[in-house]
């Protein structure tokens, strides 16, 4: 047997979240004493994986699948995992991932653990830990099927180098137009601005700004940062901000090394969707917020006086710091 | 169309998360259920397409008879009839074949389903279910319309959006944008009335070997205490994350 790893990429370059895939990938190989081989579709330069553990490198270069497309895309896994021999599968939780994983699952006759934070526990039984009731809590589960599909959280892992010598092979499955029942119309794509998704510093606001014409400071500090912005549901809600901006519960889920939060009140249903995140600084008048409560870092504070101070210290640390 | 709802039945979001039985069963005692939040936007959305496409509406749900309460919910929201599967609901995949069945025996045209139970975040049912039956599925829907045949879908992607159609039969799993906010439902006295006397079918599962089981939970170390700055001293923090955090 062996370990696949599907390494997704877009536009030809490799995604953080196709790295650390990569890397977990890797570790799993090692505990199961067996080798990793991953996949790429389209990549431009599949080579580069190989510092980051993939002994074997699948390529597939296809025109059919310049455009993602769950059903196709999962073929092209399954069909791989048959020829490699792979019975343990590693997705990211990317949109893409979120959305393959189940149809590999099925079309494998395998069990899927999502939303994985940490290699396996155990190889036997196969127990892996996933987050749970909203990052409450963890479940460890074990997968008892013959194949089994890890769908690995975010920014769980971690992106390790490990560079290994290997191959890289050209591989030409079939891709029937059978599974092509849906098609893509078109992609509007937000440019120019970090996505939530692939952000490693979130910083993010609340109805505490009082109006959505006093975001300027946010997206200022969110420029020296390199962050991507965020906000609260009510704030979504009222019109001031985008909805792919509300985070939560019902919203995106952050898993940023660092999260900022100005003006929120840290209710149950707004932590639930960011307390995956590894440090969090609280900026809020209120001594009594919730949201001290989940934090790293408080500053008790008005945050049109606290926030521009804020930009222009980083502003000076960025110019000494590079 | 023939339109079926799944509703996974969710502690309410406020509830305290407790284990018992040596940490290998979620503590329901004082919880409070509600409709899982993602369900309720499709199910909302189902709504649209009953009052003007003249769709029907059944919900699902796979559960003990603990559940009823929450679907005698939605049809006091409008759905029309439920039904449930009579059997506990714990790996994914089982639960995916049995709301397979279902789907098989209804000849159902659209099927929705939320993006993820808030209790135990699978994000596997929907997609797990569609492809058992071959069904199109669209994840992580943001938008739906359906004309005679054909839905257009507008799904959230990292970064944007993708906008997509495909044929009936369909399995969409939805999320928060499939409606406004602002559409969101309150069964009222009438609603309540009603649903007492509208079909709630008890239906027994099928028979189907598990491929996950959840070994046992545990809960996040205890944080430690935030550490405070004064807010006169920003320069501070600035040097805190990069020095002891070090993540600028
Ligand atoms: C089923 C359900 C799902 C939900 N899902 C989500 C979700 O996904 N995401 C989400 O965010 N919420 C969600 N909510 C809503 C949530 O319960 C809260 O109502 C919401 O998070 C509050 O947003 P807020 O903190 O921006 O506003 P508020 O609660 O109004 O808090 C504003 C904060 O700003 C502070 N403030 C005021 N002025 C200033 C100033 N000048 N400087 C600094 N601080 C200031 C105040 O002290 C206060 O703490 C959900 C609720 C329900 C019932
Ligand atoms: N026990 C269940 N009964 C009916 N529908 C369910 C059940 N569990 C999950 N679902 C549906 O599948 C979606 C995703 O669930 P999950 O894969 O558990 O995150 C939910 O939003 C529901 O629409």
């Amino acid at each position: 047997m062996s370990v696949l790893v599907f390494a997704e990429s877009s536009e030809g370059k490799f995604k953080k979240v196709a790295l650390e895939a990569t890397s977990y990938g890797k570790h799993v190989a090692e505990q199961m004493a067996t080798n990793l081989v991953v996949l790429t579709i389209n990549a431009n330069d599949a080579s580069e994986l190989h510092l980051y553990g993939a002994e074997k490198i699948c390529t597939v270069n296809n025109d059919k699948l310049n455009v993602f497309n769950a059903k196709a895309y999962a073929d092209v896994i399954k069909q791989t995992a048959e020829k490699e021999n792979a019975t343990i599968i590693i997705i990211d939780s990317s949109a893409n991932g979120l959305y393959l994983a189940p149809i590999v699952a099925v079309k494998m006759q395998a069990g899927l653990a999502s939303n994985v934070i940490a290699a396996p526990s155990e190889t036997n039984p196969f127990t892996v830990k996933r987050k749970a009731f909203s990052n409450k809590a963890f479940q460890n589960t074990i997968i008892s099927s013959e194949n089994k599909i890890i769908g690995l959280a975010k920014n769980s892992f971690g992106v390790k180098e490990n560079e290994v010598n290997g191959s890289v092979e050209e591989f030409s499955p079939s891709i029937s137009d059978d599974l092509f029942g849906i098609q893509s119309i078109s992609i509007e794509k937000t440019t120019g601005k970090v996505t939530i998704a692939d952000a490693d510093i979130v910083v993010s606001a609340g109805r505490g700004l009082k109006s959505g014409d006093n975001w300027g400071m946010v997206e200022e500090l969110a420029e020296v940062l390199g962050a991507a912005t965020a906000c609260s549901k009510p704030v979504a809600d009222l019109g001031w901000r985008p909805h792919e901006e509300h985070v939560g519960q019902t919203g995106k889920q952050v898993a940023a090394n660092l999260y900022i939060a100005i003006g929120i009140s840290g209710a149950i249903q707004h932590l639930a969707g960011i307390n995956a995140s590894k440090v969090k600084v609280v900026i809020n008048t209120d001594p009594e917020a919730p949201f001290f409560k989940a934090a790293d870092y408080g500053i008790v504070g008005d945050a049109f006086e606290v926030v521009p101070k804020l930009v222009e210290n980083l502003k000076a640390f960025k110019a000494q710091n590079g | 169309m023939k339109v079926l709802v799944c509703i996974s039945h969710v502690p309410d979001t406020t509830s305290k998360i407790n284990f018992t039985e040596g940490d290998t069963k979620f503590d329901t005692n004082g919880v409070q259920y509600v409709i899982n939040p993602h369900d309720e936007y499709s199910l909302t959305r189902a709504m649209w397409f009953k009052e003007k496409q003249g769709a029907s509406i059944t919900v699902v749900n796979v559960g003990e008879v603990t559940t009823e309460p929450t679907l005698r919910k939605c049809l006091a929201i409008g759905a029309d009839d439920a039904i449930r599967v009579n059997t506990q609901a714990t790996d994914s995949y089982t639960v995916a074949k049995q709301l397979a069945e279902v789907v098989k025996n209804g000849n159902y045209d659209l099927v929705l389903a939320g993006k993820e139970s808030i209790d135990y975040n699978g994000q596997m049912v929907p997609g797990i279910m569609a492809s058992i039956l071959d069904y199109n599925f669209v994840n992580a829907c943001v938008s739906l319309d359906v004309d005679g045949n054909t839905a257009t879908i507008s799904r959230e992607i990292d970064g944007g959006k993708e906008i997509l159609t495909a044929n009936l039969p369909l399995v969409v799993a939805g999320q928060k944008g499939i409606v406004e906010e602002k559409d969101l439902r309150i069964p009222n006295m009438r609603g309540i009335m009603m649903a007492r006397k509208k079909p709630l079918q008890v239906v027994e599962a099928v028979d189907f070997a598990a491929k996950t089981t959840a070994a046992n939970f545990e809960k996040p170390a205890a944080k430690s205490a935030c550490k405070m700055i004064d807010a006169d001293n920003v320069a501070e923090l600035v040097s805190l994350l990069h020095n002891e955090a070090k993540v600028i």
